[in-house]
């Protein structure tokens, strides 16, 4: 084999994938020693050799070659398996890198459109504290214009206030003025009276002695006076609110105790010891400041408990509210409607028996007297006495005639009875007859005996 | 019931409420003849039997029942103003153009009194509370001089304020409280009534003190400051400052102040359109009364007035109908009860001008404590009537012309108002009536008096006065 065409073969890149294409040229009948040779490279894969010597002579050892072609053929297959699988991941890798390019794409565009965001809020920000700083010296400029109008209407005020005091006091002097020149003017006798008149009180007019002690006292007396009065009303106001609170707790702790079980106890001692407490209270009624502290705290804790309770309450009705049916709990606007409605018809029948009142008043007072009364009364029921009387005569004389009738009409009936009686036994008897002589003959015989029935009962009639 | 000798049928009719207010309610009102008056003075005595009036140059007595006159006085001059003494015996009527004050007596008419200032001159002049005493202020505030009746004693008192209340009687007639101004400061003097004894003087914290009132158990006096400052002093009875109050700065401060019957409350009304209630113990804000423009309690009846003018066809206008006069054109007006939220009318008022229209110009407590009525200036058809015992609105009156005057009836908790209009109107916690005052001619109401029993009302045109006599429950 020329090494040319070896050297070529031994550069033929291992195809292990490609199928079969036809048996391969490699080797020939001539050059098998050195395909024998190229194949001993198979010891540098690790495989056996597949010579084995003999006298000096490297001869193929067939089963080691078969040997270490189905080695071969093991690699190739775990190579082959290898290569899908590296298919396979490669295949995924770029589909994964594919992903990725798209969502780093998209993820670019969004970093885009947030960056342009950005700018236009940050642009935004700055425009607002422009607006804010600008309103900010507007606001400094207007309290420093209301200052100085400020200041300017205190100036003002002091010099008006200034000016009105100087006015013044020169109003003051002219007043003396002229109060000196009309008292240096000797007036005529000013007051020009017929008498005297006496004091409205009817006291004696008496010298103006200086009786400051008097009136003092006379003052003071009043302002004690409407001091006393007024504390009374005072005093009583605060008995009464502290009656009210008193009640007020009680009923708290009365509605407070059942519900509570578990606390009823430490409330047991509680109480007790309120109680004990208001009872010094209502005992002694003085509004020292302990007894009374005590009570508008237990009045408060009290009520803080009671507040609990109701809303305790409240949240459990709301639960319930769907549940329960609406008939039970009337709202508030349905029972007021119901109570204006219930109040109207009470009016209404208060104003209805008022006017009965005043019709039935008048009716009992119209009439002047009892005589009269009872002869307008009398006067009325005669024309009705009468015209009954009337109708009772016009009545008994048609029960009389029907009477009469009836009776009549019983005894044509009872005549009627008996006469009918006859003629049926009469029928019987000619029935009778007529049924014992049926035949022809009979019938002649009949007719004879007929005729002498006929006659018979003539005679006998 | 109306026998005077001028011999004019009494024109008598029943009212009924419309079904539309509240309830219904009967009562029968009965005008009289009209008077002439000059000036609005016409007063009834504090004893309730006579009506003074004053025409002109003359003072005439009537008796309040029949209307019969009993005296006739003459002055010197066109009386300016007068005013029946405590005990119903005098009449006191000044002159303030001459300086002259003229006493006539009911039980003397022979006895006269003349005081004659003299060129002083004469600014105001009363009576003191026991009757026997006057007090005439002279011009320019230079003195006040106390005349007496009973002896020759003359008394002055320096300094007197010239301001908007600054004299006060105490309800019992028994102390003084004057407003003074000495080196621009104000001081408040105390006087007894008996003896004119200088009880108590003190000065006030005030910038420009400018008006004082007796609380009616007599034991505390309130001064406030002018509308420059909001500012409400409270003083005890011995001069002992109690209590300060002042609800804001700088912006117009109180226009009116009115106490309770009791006692208890001090009502505060001032230019921000509201009311402030003071309690009488602690003397802090119980409450604040607003006036807003739009109302939205809801537990506040809004009565609105409505006027229906007569719808005259061309077939009517017969010589007869012309011929009856202005039955014609006289409007009928009664009450409609507007459902909430209602928008009340506001007068804007010009903020250039001194005294703005704005404010609470006129309080009022009912006899019985229970209610307050209310006037806003710049709400000035409106009244407002507030329950003092659920301290919440109870009622607004909208009218169709500005309300000039509402007094309560010193008896029931019922309140009289006129508009300056043919009618009056009378409110009460059961409902709403207008009336057209029933007398010849037209009668344009311009102000009302109670009479002391609270069953009849004076009502005084602009010179013309008459009486309406209201039926009580007890006569139906």
């Amino acid at each position: 084999m020329p090494p040319s065409r070896q050297y070529s073969h031994s550069t033929m890149p291992l195809l292990p994938v490609s199928p079969y294409s036809g048996p391969s040229d490699f080797c020939t009948e001539n050059n098998i020693s050195e395909c024998m040779l190229y194949i001993s490279q198979l010891s540098s894969l690790g495989l056996p050799s597949i010579f084995y010597d003999l006298n000096g002579i490297r001869e193929l050892d067939v089963t080691s070659a078969l040997n270490g072609m189905y080695d071969l053929l093991q690699l190739q297959r775990r190579t082959m398996g290898m290569v899908e699988e590296l298919e396979v991941e490669q295949l995924k890798v770029s589909s994964d890198l594919h992903c990725q390019q798209l969502s780093s794409s998209k993820l670019k565009d969004q970093l885009e459109l947030s960056k342009k965001e950005n700018i236009r809020l940050r642009e935004r920000e700055r425009q607002l504290e422009i607006n804010v700083k600008s309103l900010q010296s507007c606001l400094k400029n207007e309290k420093e214009e209301v200052q100085k109008l400020q200041n300017i209407i205190a100036s003002r005020a002091t010099q008006y206030n200034h000016d009105m005091k100087r006015k013044e006091r020169e109003f003051n002097k002219l007043k003396e003025r002229l109060n000196q020149l009309l008292a240096d003017r000797k007036d005529k006798k000013q007051m020009d009276v017929l008498n005297y008149v006496g004091r409205s009180d009817g006291r004696r007019s008496q010298w103006k002695t200086v009786k400051t002690d008097a009136h003092e006292s006379e003052m003071y007396k009043t302002l004690l006076n409407e001091f006393d009065k007024h504390q009374k009303e005072l005093m009583l106001e605060n008995a009464e609110l502290r009656k009210v609170l008193q009640q007020m707790k009680r009923e708290m702790v009365g509605i407070l105790s059942p519900k509570k079980h578990s606390q009823k106890e430490e409330k047991c001692t509680e109480f007790t010891d309120q109680q004990a407490a208001s009872d010094e209270e209502e005992s002694s009624e003085m509004s020292c400041e302990h007894a009374r502290e005590k009570l508008t705290n237990s009045i408060r804790q009290q009520w803080r408990k009671l507040k609990h309770h109701v809303e305790n309450l409240d949240n459990k009705s709301m639960v319930q509210l769907g549940r329960e049916v609406g008939e039970e709990m009337i709202s508030k606007d349905v029972h007021q409607d119901e109570m204006e409605r219930l109040k109207m018809e009470i009016q209404q029948c208060k104003d209805f028996i008022q006017t009965q009142q005043q019709l039935l008043q008048q009716q009992l007072n119209t009439p002047c007297d009892e005589e009269t009364a009872a002869v307008l009364n009398d006067c009325y029921m005669l024309e009705e006495k009468e015209r009954l009387k009337e109708e009772w005569k016009t009545f008994e004389e048609q029960r009389k005639n029907f009477e009469m009738e009836r009776r009549s009409f019983t005894e044509a009936a009872i005549r009627l009875g008996h006469e009918r009686k006859m003629f049926e036994e009469d029928r019987a008897t000619w029935l009778k007859h007529q049924f014992l002589n049926m035949t022809f003959t009979e019938h002649m015989a009949i007719k004879t005996q007929n005729a002498l029935s006929d006659s018979v009962q003539e005679q006998k009639h | 019931m109306l026998n005077n000798e001028y011999g004019k049928d009494d024109t008598f009719f029943f009212i009924y409420q419309q079904d539309i207010c509240k309830d219904k309610q009967c009562f029968g009102m009965n005008f009289s003849e009209v008077f002439k008056q000059s000036n609005q003075l016409c007063k009834i005595s504090p004893d309730g039997k006579y009506l003074a009036t004053c025409v002109q140059y003359r003072l005439v007595v009537r008796d309040v029942n029949t209307l019969q006159i009993l005296q006739l006085f003459t002055c010197l001059d066109q009386v300016a103003h007068m005013e029946w003494s405590s005990d119903s015996l005098f009449i006191l009527c000044a002159m303030y153009k001459r300086g002259l004050v003229q006493v006539w007596s009911l039980e003397q008419p022979e006895w006269h009194c003349k005081i004659d200032e003299g060129s002083i001159g004469l600014v105001s002049s009363r009576w003191s509370p026991d009757g026997r005493h006057i007090l005439n202020t002279t011009e320019f505030h230079l003195r006040v001089t106390v005349w007496s009746l009973c002896n020759k004693s003359v008394s002055y008192i320096k300094y007197p304020k010239a301001c908007q209340k600054g004299m006060d009687f105490s309800a019992d007639g028994r102390y003084m409280a004057l407003v003074e101004r000495r080196d621009c400061k104000d001081f408040i003097s105390i006087f007894v009534c008996d003896d004119w004894h200088l009880l108590r003087h003190f000065e006030t914290e005030t910038q420009d003190l400018s008006g004082v009132e007796w609380s009616p158990n007599g034991c505390v006096l309130a001064a406030w400051d002018s509308c420059l400052e909001y500012k409400m002093l409270l003083y005890s009875l011995d001069g002992r400052l109690l209590s300060t109050y002042s609800a804001y700065e700088w912006s117009l401060g109180i226009k009116s102040v009115a106490w309770s019957p009791s006692s208890q409350f001090l009502a505060i009304g001032s230019y921000d359109e509201k009311v402030r209630i003071l309690n009488h113990i602690t003397w802090k804000k119980l409450i604040e009364f607003e006036h807003p423009a739009t109302i939205t309690s809801s537990k506040a009846v809004v009565y609105k007035e409505v006027e229906k003018k007569p719808v005259i066809g061309t077939e009517d206008l017969s010589v007869h109908q012309i011929a009856m006069g202005s039955s014609l054109f006289n409007t009928k007006s009664n009450y409609e009860i507007t459902s909430l939220p209602v928008q009340v009318p506001v007068v804007k008022p010009d903020t250039d001008r001194a005294n703005p229209k704005i404010g609470i110009s006129a309080i009022a407590f009912s006899a019985d404590n229970r209610y307050l009525a209310t006037k806003n200036d710049n709400m000035p058809q409106s009244l407002w009537v507030w329950d003092m015992q659920r301290l919440g609105l109870q009622a607004v009156l909208e009218q169709t012309a500005p309300v000039r005057c509402f007094v309560w009836d010193p008896c029931r908790p019922r309140l009289a108002l006129c508009t300056g209009n043919n009618k009056i109107y009378m409110w009460s916690p059961a409902g709403c009536i207008s009336v057209k005052v029933q007398v010849e001619g037209s009668f344009q109401v311009q102000s009302i008096m109670w009479h002391g029993s609270g069953d009849s009302l004076v009502l005084l045109g602009k010179d013309q006065l008459c009486l309406c006599y209201l039926a009580t429950d007890e006569e139906k």
